[in-house]
């Protein structure tokens, strides 16, 4: 079975984010960029779904500037077969022609179930995985939290985690998009042997015109980037205990609502 | 033409262990200290992710990493607990004389074992009576068909209670020195072979160490590595290898010193302002920051020379970086509890551990003195 998995480079969760002049964008200098976390769940639940069906190859897919090399080398590093890049320096922020680039790769390369992260950390749109199994017409889960891939029957059963901490578990006919939730397994690190190993390997690499995308360009303008505002000081409450404690509650109770 | 350059490989594993030593070396490294036992779960975890018996070539199913890659590991590892960064490390240490003086067939029978299953050996150089004079030893081997007896005791044995097999440097005839010794690969499990008890030490409190001792040990002569007479040539070569990412790993741990120290002098107030704004601690803080680059650069200097073969140049080279990284991180672990205070006293914070840690570093695989030694003696020869 040819198993893709997509897969996006983000800044890395502790990164000091700063807007740039002229307030659309973010400076991208000092960022340490990392695989999206939700996707470094795909790619582990691609190993695991491949050891279990004792077949076929993953072929791990991502799109951007020549940084994200990188990312696809710690994809190799962790257990991937094959690596693709599509070339852009252009920024999607809607990623509907990332997904158009993703979803025409997977058609090229024949794939058969496609793994990715249920969103990306950066820009929160959970957009990719649903646009790439429309445009492949493919059934889609999001939120995956067990994934159970029947090669035979060509079915896959998942879970999905629904609000309340309820499950909701359905079954679809394979090829399929899973798009998965953190706490569906624990990645595995690159080993060094991997790492060895993901040097080696040959990386292919397809410009956007290659894969007859609607636009080399976002379809979106940004128009304004804001930070959060900055947290509040917290508040001391002077008094004795108990005063202490009544006070605790009543700002609980009437200025944080949580009571 | 110069380059500090990590290669991409390097970045990629450097930054494989600093996830290793984020997510599974620290939450655990207190526990380890407190309770002094042997940490398997992070030996397998090394072992899984490759990090052990690193320098095993590539034509025997090994990685073949430098010493500069172990360098860039090491301060990593060093990070999170130098006690479980030297039980990682020792494989190496205990490997290389048979990589460095033994046939092929040994390494296939001794080495090629350690990379399917994570397994423990140990390097037994020091003894009782013997520690920076190592030409003195008096661990004996005689002749007896064709096997050798081996007896006499090793001390300070680092994961003795845990190997399977030990590189042991002995001799035929104390009174030759250097020119008698010999090194010989002895299964833990041999008849006659004794393990002292678990020391209780100050620091690296996880890492198993003891005394063992040799009681007509017989092991067959194919056991022997290179010939008799050449096993000081055999451990200095090692210990050349092995002193720079030693070295690095006490770089790591005064890096790790350093971080605790920023990120508390900005949480901690005093005077109604925190005490990162007083020149005391920033100054403090930023000599902490050059001693740990300085250390840093003579280790990677260390280990590109080793790999480069320019062995001359770097059994200084290695020196310096040992010498000087391994004083520079007590002077950093000891400034780092100063910064802390009271609090950095205690065990609820983590640096009077890296401080009892580093300690050890001046000492163990040649101390800080012998280091000098070398250094003075090359700058005073003819």
């Amino acid at each position: 079975m040819n198993i893709f998995v997509l897969i996006k480079q983000v800044p890395d969760t502790e990164t000091k984010i700063k807007i740039k002049g002229g307030g659309v964008g973010i400076e991208t200098g000092d960022i340490k960029w990392i695989i999206n976390p939700y996707d470094e769940f795909a790619i582990e639940e691609a190993i695991k779904t491949k050891d279990k069906i004792k077949a076929g190859a993953i072929t791990v897919v991502t799109v951007g500037p020549d940084r994200v090399v990188e990312a696809l080398r710690t994809a190799l590093a962790m257990g991937c077969d094959n690596a693709v890049h599509v070339k852009t320096d252009a920024d999607f922020s809607d990623g509907y022609v990332a997904a158009e680039a993703l979803a025409a790769v997977c058609k090229k390369q024949n794939a058969e179930l496609v793994f990715t992260g249920k969103q990306g950390i950066d820009d929160d749109q959970c957009a990719v995985f649903g646009y790439v199994s429309e445009l492949l017409d493919w059934p889609c889960a999001s939120v995956v939290v067990k994934c159970d891939i029947d090669a035979g029957a060509k079915k896959a059963k998942v879970e999905r985690e629904v609000e309340g901490g309820g499950r909701h578990t359905i079954e679809m006919s394979v090829p399929c998009v899973v798009a998965v939730n953190k706490g569906i397994n624990t990645p595995r690190y690159a080993s060094l042997p991997g790492i060895m190993k993901a040097k080696k390997k040959e990386i292919q690499s397809y410009a956007l015109s290659d894969l007859g995308v609607s636009s080399t360009t976002s379809n979106v303008t940004d128009s304004d980037y804001q930070l959060p505002p900055e947290r509040k000081a917290g508040k001391k409450i002077d008094g004795d205990p108990a005063a202490q404690a009544k006070e605790l509650v009543r700002l609980l109770h009437e200025e944080a609502k949580v009571l | 033409m110069i380059s500090f350059q990590l290669s991409d490989e390097q970045l990629a594993l450097k930054e494989m262990v600093a996830r290793f030593v984020q997510n599974d070396m620290l939450p655990v490294a207190a526990k380890y200290d407190q309770s002094g036992e042997f940490p398997w779960e992070i030996i397998k975890k090394a072992f899984e992710l490759g990090l052990m018996n690193i320098a095993v070539p590539q034509e025997y199913g090994g990685l073949g990493l430098g010493v500069l890659d172990d360098v860039v590991i090491n301060e990593e590892l060093g990070t999170g607990c130098l006690g479980m960064t030297t039980s990682i490390s020792v494989n190496t240490l205990a490997l290389y004389p048979i990589l460095l003086g033994g046939t092929p067939a040994q390494i296939k029978e001794f080495v090629v074992p350690f990379l399917s299953e994570p397994k423990i050996a140990s390097f037994c150089l020091t003894e009782p009576n013997s520690g920076s004079d190592a030409g003195s030893l008096s661990t004996h081997i005689k002749e007896d068909g064709d096997h050798y007896i081996v007896n006499g005791s090793k001390m300070w044995i680092t994961n003795a209670g845990q190997a399977s097999l030990f590189s042991v440097f002995a001799t035929t005839n104390k009174e030759l020195r250097t020119k008698g010794m010999a090194c010989i690969v002895v299964p833990a499990d041999a008849k006659g072979v004794s393990l002292g008890k678990h020391e209780d030490k100050l620091g690296q409190r996880c890492s198993d160490t003891r005394a063992i001792t040799f009681e007509n040990v017989r092991v067959p002569k194919s056991h022997l590595i290179g010939k008799v007479g050449e096993g000081f040539k055999i451990a200095m070569k090692t210990l050349d290898r092995t002193r720079p990412p030693i070295a690095a790993g006490a770089v790591g741990a005064a890096r790790s010193a350093l971080q605790h120290s920023v990120k508390y002098s900005k949480e901690r107030r005093q005077f109604n302002q925190s005490i990162s704004s007083f020149q005391a601690i920033q100054f403090m803080l930023a000599d902490m920051a050059t001693k740990v680059e300085a250390g840093r650069l003579l280790c990677q200097r260390a280990g590109w020379l080793l790999d480069r073969g320019d062995f001359e140049a770097a059994n200084l080279a290695s020196a310096h970086a040992k010498r000087f990284s391994a004083d520079m991180a007590m002077e950093v672990a000891i400034d780092a509890v100063q910064v802390f205070g009271g609090y950095g006293y205690t065990k609820e914070y983590p640096v009077e551990k890296i401080m009892r840690d580093v300690k050890l570093v001046q000492i163990y695989e040649g101390t800080s003195q012998i280091q000098r030694v070398v250094i003075a003696r090359e700058l005073l020869k003819d």
